[in-house]
């Protein structure tokens, strides 16, 4: 092996590393943040009175977690333009990606909720809690504590897949690398330089969740211990 | 322009063969090395324990698809010449010693304390504490999560595809590439990824639910 690393020869690219670690970002807290809404609101319906409402959802949330994101993506991409429908691949991917966290968001909901013991929602009823508040303070907020890190690492895998939507040629980190290394025939080095980006912005999204948790629950406590 | 034909449906189906191949390369490879990892990770030494929990940091915080960019461009660097399986199963084989070493490290870490204690209270071995006393019960606790993790490991072996070895996702690329229906040819690939995973994640659950009688 006689192979001479050359990292310099991807200094100037710098600015279009940061740039596609920026979008990979930006993609993963907006699809994050409207896969947590669409997943609590999956996980009430898996609830719900209706078997109708709760087969459906069920359905959504088994064909999600049971088939790749990669082929998810292609679905949706490749699908909604043979109908004619474009749009930005940005969009498009984000779109994939709500998804997708949406389904895995309610499952692990769901499975929080379940662990909420039924004495305690029969004390808020007996208190005169409205059915919102109920369901705001003694169902979601604690069964959200409950799985924080099970939830936190779902969305840290997410960030990790948006590598994924550079098949569709977004801009992200993976899809910046995909052009710099045609540019500079260094790959091996390239992949291993965005490799350690995505270490990085692991460590940061894991902070990021941490400074969450502290601000959002009352309880100063372990997270994931027993409530 | 022709439409979907039969033949197009057998070259998915061959597609799909090469997936479960590799999904099983991955986890009879990967189960051996996260043998190991697990091993590390609870062992005595603490600079091996440093060590292990930087590998499973290294890959569980970078995306799987630049791990198979990384082993695919590197191995060319170094002049080795894979055939597309070896490099994908290798790739696939770092990914699910990482994880399946840390599902491991947790069961074995679940088993009581006092287990170890009494078992070296008997002055048994290390070898004989870990085959006799400890893995016997931490199988239990790992079956469920082990059996929830080859779903991952499945739906991962799409991943392969960038590299150009054609299991189901790629097979399917390759037919739309020519006929362009995407909702029907991708929709055939994932009901065939939903045929592989589901019976698999509806086996892990009812594991899980047995599992927690026992305990109950």
């Amino acid at each position: 092996m006689n192979y001479q690393f050359d990292f310099e020869a991807l200094l100037p690219y710098w600015q279009s590393f940061l740039q596609g670690a920026t979008t990979t970002i930006q993609m993963t807290v907006v699809a994050v943040a409207i896969g947590l809404v669409i997943g609590v609101l999956c996980a009430i319906a898996r609830r719900s009175a209706y078997p109708w409402l709760r087969l459906i959802v069920g359905i959504y949330i088994e064909i999600v977690r049971n088939t790749p994101f990669i082929v998810q993506i292609f679905f949706i991409f490749f699908g909604l333009s043979s109908m004619g429908i474009t749009m930005p691949v940005f969009f498009a991917s984000v779109f994939a990606m709500v998804i997708n966290v949406g389904a895995y968001t309610a499952e692990i909901v769901r499975a929080g909720m379940e662990a909420v013991h039924p004495s305690q929602i029969e004390a808020a009823e007996a208190l005169g809690l409205s059915r919102f508040q109920i369901y705001r303070d003694i169902i979601l907020m604690p069964s959200i504590e409950r799985v924080y890190p099970a939830l936190t690492s779902q969305f840290i895998l997410m960030m990790l897949s948006t590598s994924i939507t550079s098949q569709i040629s977004a801009e992200e980190l993976t899809g910046v690398a995909n052009n710099i290394q045609s540019y500079t025939f260094r790959s091996f080095e390239t992949y291993i330089v965005i490799a350690l980006i995505y270490l990085a912005i692991t460590y940061l999204l894991r902070a990021g969740f941490h400074a969450i948790a502290l601000a959002i629950f009352p309880r100063r406590r372990r997270l994931g211990t027993p409530l | 322009m022709d439409g979907f034909s039969t033949n197009h449906l057998i070259y998915l189906l061959n597609g799909l063969l090469w997936t479960v191949v590799l999904s099983a390369l991955a986890f009879v490879l990967g189960g051996v090395a996260g043998f190991f990892v697990m091993l590390a990770r609870t062992s005595h030494m603490r600079w091996l324990r440093r060590l292990s929990l930087i590998y499973v940091q290294i890959i569980q915080g970078t995306p799987l698809l630049i791990l198979m960019f990384v082993i695919y461009f590197g191995l060319g660097v170094v002049g080795v010449e894979l055939p597309p399986l070896m490099a994908a199963g290798v790739g696939m084989m770092i990914y699910s010693s990482a994880y399946l070493g840390e599902i491991w490290r947790g069961c074995v870490e679940s088993v009581p304390r006092t287990q170890f204690e009494a078992a070296e209270c008997l002055a048994l071995t290390r070898w004989q504490i870990l085959v006799d006393v400890i893995l016997p019960q931490a199988l239990r606790i790992a079956t469920p999560p082990t059996v929830g993790f080859m779903v991952q490991l499945v739906k991962n072996t799409s991943l392969a595809s960038v590299v150009g070895f054609v299991e189901l996702t790629r097979a399917a690329q390759v037919i739309n590439n020519s006929l362009f229906q995407p909702f029907l040819i991708f929709g055939i690939a994932a009901a065939f990824y939903f045929c592989v995973c589901y019976p698999l994640s509806l086996w892990s659950r009812s594991l899980e639910r047995k599992l927690n009688v026992g305990r109950r």
